[in-house]
């Protein structure tokens, strides 16, 4: 069956924590706050992420013997959803896929590092070397003494993350070495300027780094491990990018239904107003697909469902969010070439969004392969 | 009533198995994919002799009371009995006007006596019903309808014209829209709803050829032809309320309807497995990268369809833009439709250039006339773009 697995259920914690999440940051993420960040070093509110940490949203998906909720990866889309709805930043997003990274890998013997993470010790995933989503073989490499040589590329949050959870290369083996803040020389760090004014990222140079064996994630499921969180990076982008383009689309219909000209409200115009619906069944489309996968997406090793489920979400929603952010600028006519129309944060964050585990484009050609052969 | 997942669960096997046994072998001529397909007598007496058999079976009108012809059973039963048809694509229930708007609509709504006359002949298909809404100066505008009905007597006098009447040489009756008060302020409050005969005096139809070369639509003129006063439904001015009221119907047998299927569905899946074989640059069609990022694009529209379906059950998912899943179904699924066969057509290279009746086209020319034929879709019922207009409208609030 091509068209496979089309389970979609929402469960009741589902349900309240995207209640919760939306008053969140409803309250705590007006447009206003988001504007008061985008030119801060941290480019978050650390009281608001502090108090995120306090609602349990850095554990929701970690067992619960580590201090978190247990509701796995279903239960963060709701609330990335609504993150995106609001543009809310903070390192929430590459603590979780850290944190499912090294709970995949290595299960009970790294309790303590996800118990840590669940009571809210920022960290990040440095996956990403080049330009490559797909690439499965890494030049940053730990040689026998335990040395990390090389660069990881858009690290994200990382001036602030103070565990970083590291996919490399020792000797044709993948393993994941953890390292600390801490362990980085001075210098390390270099941050990136991103088209996102509500992302932070930097390239960090982890050589020089030593790892020893109790902070080393090694054995035959990390390979697995770390594409099953590409493919949940790609869904949380997802799931964010889909609440983006719910705000982006409200943000083109407040301005079609107030704005004048020629004498008529500009959204009885046609050439406006469809595309605007085209818009809207994009949209719905993304939430189908994202709920979908977080209805498929479990603890365990991802299955070919699972695969598919995240990818189409990616293709989706961050495709919907291009074009969302895209026609928000053109219909919002010279006020849209404005810094201060808000339809420039939308169009930004598309353009991250599509660049994060994956435009739509590579996950179609995946999606090829499992659906076509 | 309540109905056990046991019951449900052994209805579907029993069911499913009658329809593997009865579903009908090729006639040996092409049968109609959609309701509004069906084009001549041979068809017609080919689909009016399946659903009476399936009536006979007891797997339509399962939810419509037996003193009517139904079986009385939750309707639980019927859409089972719906998935099950479409599962095993079987030939459709062409008579859908009457099992999924006129019949409902009486067995909501009419007197004993309209259902005494109507209900059952409509599930056996002795009766064949066709609607009477659209008119060639208000297609989409349907609310402008100009057809006359002047009351005279015992009697209606009825003048004007109707288009793509469906089925409207071969329909015994008609749902009608036609105005009853050209006066007043608000031209929906003008229109009156008729059960109106076809086979009278002053009533004439023309079939209308479409652009497969087939027919099953009609233009339909009335001139002074006269319906007994009875024929009105409700009273007059309600017109539009009660026209409205037969699209709730659409939603199936959960809403009223009788059941049945009004198409055969083709899905994404059909299409690769028959379309696989062509080959493209001395190489399997599939191989093209190109159309492979087409095609997983068809597959997603087609599973973003199901998965909405699903989604707009859950009311905490569906609460952004209520409605907009609802009021945007039929713009979607028409449009989606239309692209999935247009690139069924490409898919077969030179070959897509045949077209039914040559012996050498694939399946047929099954995609070719199928293409043609989805345009009824994105226009009958509404123009796309007028359904644009209307989420747009009502989903999203935005100004006429």
């Amino acid at each position: 069956m091509i068209i496979g697995n089309t389970t979609l259920t929402l469960t009741e914690e589902q349900g309240m924590l995207m209640d919760v999440a939306r008053e969140f940051c409803r309250d705590k993420s007006p447009v206003s706050a988001v504007r008061e960040q985008l030119d801060t070093e941290l480019g978050y509110d650390a009281g608001v992420w502090k108090e995120m940490i306090a609602l349990g949203w850095t554990g929701i998906a970690l067992p619960e013997h580590c201090g978190g909720s247990g509701l796995g990866v279903s239960a963060l889309v709701p609330v990335f959803e609504a993150m995106g709805r609001a543009l809310l930043g903070t390192p929430l997003l590459t603590t979780s896929l850290a944190a499912q990274l090294v709970m995949r890998a290595a299960g009970a013997a790294q309790e303590s590092v996800l118990a840590d993470i669940a009571s809210g010790k920022i960290a990040t995933l440095a996956l990403t070397e080049d330009a490559d989503w797909g690439r499965e073989h890494f030049a940053v490499s730990l040689d026998k003494n335990g040395t990390l040589s090389g660069m990881k590329r858009f690290v994200p949050d990382a001036a602030v993350a103070e565990l970083f959870v590291v996919p490399v290369q020792r000797e044709g083996e993948l393993v994941i070495a953890l390292v600390g803040a801490s362990q980085l020389p001075d210098g390390a760090i270099r941050p990136n300027t991103l088209i996102d004014e509500t992302k932070r990222a930097a390239n960090v140079d982890f050589t020089g780094v030593r790892v020893d064996e109790n902070s080393l994630i090694s054995g035959e499921q990390v390979a697995n491990a770390i594409n099953d969180t590409r493919l949940i990076g790609a869904l949380l982008v997802a799931a964010e990018a889909t609440g983006s383009a719910g705000a982006c689309l409200d943000t083109i219909v407040e301005y079609l239904k107030t704005r004048k000209q020629f004498g008529k409200l500009i959204g009885s115009y046609q050439a406006l107003k469809h595309p605007t619906v085209d818009i809207l069944i994009d949209t719905d489309s993304s939430r189908s697909f994202i709920y979908h996968a977080a209805t498929v997406v479990g603890d365990e090793t991802l299955d070919r469902d699972g695969e598919i489920a995240c990818r189409m979400a990616k293709a989706q929603a961050t495709d919907t969010l291009l074009q969302a952010g895209d026609r928000a600028i053109q219909f919002h006519g010279g006020m849209g070439f404005t810094y201060e129309c808000n339809a420039q944060l939308y169009l930004r964050r598309a353009q991250w969004s599509q660049q994060q585990f994956g435009d739509a484009q590579h996950h179609r050609t995946r999606l090829a392969k499992l659906l076509l052969g | 009533m309540s109905v056990s997942e046991l019951e449900l669960t052994e209805f579907r096997a029993e069911v499913s198995a009658w329809m593997h046994e009865n579903n009908p072998k090729d006639p040996g001529f092409l049968l109609p994919q959609t309701f509004m397909e069906v084009g001549d007598e041979r068809q017609l007496e080919f689909l009016r002799e399946w659903q009476h058999k399936v009536w006979a079976a007891g797997y339509l009108g399962m939810a419509w009371p037996e003193a009517y012809g139904g079986r009385g059973a939750d309707p639980a039963f019927q859409t089972i009995a719906d998935q099950e048809m479409r599962r095993h694509a079987v030939p459709i229930s062409f008579n859908i006007i009457g099992l999924g708007w006129a019949g409902p609509l009486i067995n909501d709504i009419g007197t004993t006596e309209e259902k005494e006359k109507y209900l059952k002949r409509i599930l056996t298909a002795e009766d064949v019903w066709c609607q009477g809404f659209s008119e060639p100066e208000n297609g989409s505008d349907l609310g402008n309808a100009q057809t006359r009905a002047v009351r005279d007597g015992d009697e209606y006098v009825i003048n004007g014209q109707k288009i793509w009447t469906t089925m409207g040489n071969f329909a015994q009756y008609m749902i009608l829209l036609a105005r009853t008060n050209p006066d007043t302020p608000r031209k929906y409050d003008g229109l009156s709803f008729f059960l109106s005969p076809m086979n009278i005096a002053g009533v004439e139809t023309r079939p209308i050829r479409k652009l497969t070369g087939e027919y099953g639509f009609t233009e339909t003129f009335f001139t002074d032809a006269r319906i007994p006063a009875n024929c009105l439904m409700g009273e007059e001015g309600q017109g539009w309320k009660i026209a409205m009221q037969t699209l709730q119907y659409e939603r199936g047998a959960e809403a009223g309807a009788a059941g049945g299927q009004m198409m055969v569905r083709v899905t994404v899946e059909d299409m690769i497995n028959e379309l696989q074989g062509v080959s493209r640059d001395e190489a399997a069609v599939l191989e093209d990268p190109l159309l492979r990022d087409e095609l997983v694009r068809a597959v997603m529209e087609e599973k973003s369809q199901i998965l909405g379906v699903r989604r707009g059950a859950i009311p905490g998912l569906s609460s952004d833009y209520p409605g907009s899943l609802l009021l945007s179904g039929k713009l979607r699924m028409s449009e989606s439709t239309r692209r999935m066969r247009q690139l069924a057509i490409k898919l077969q290279g030179a070959e897509g250039a045949l077209y039914v009746g040559d012996e050498e086209a694939r399946q047929g020319g099954f995609w070719q006339r199928a293409y043609l034929n989805s345009f009824s879709a994105t226009i009958g019922g509404g123009t796309s773009q007028v359904q644009t207009n209307i989420v747009a409208e009502h989903v999203l609030g935005l100004p006429k």
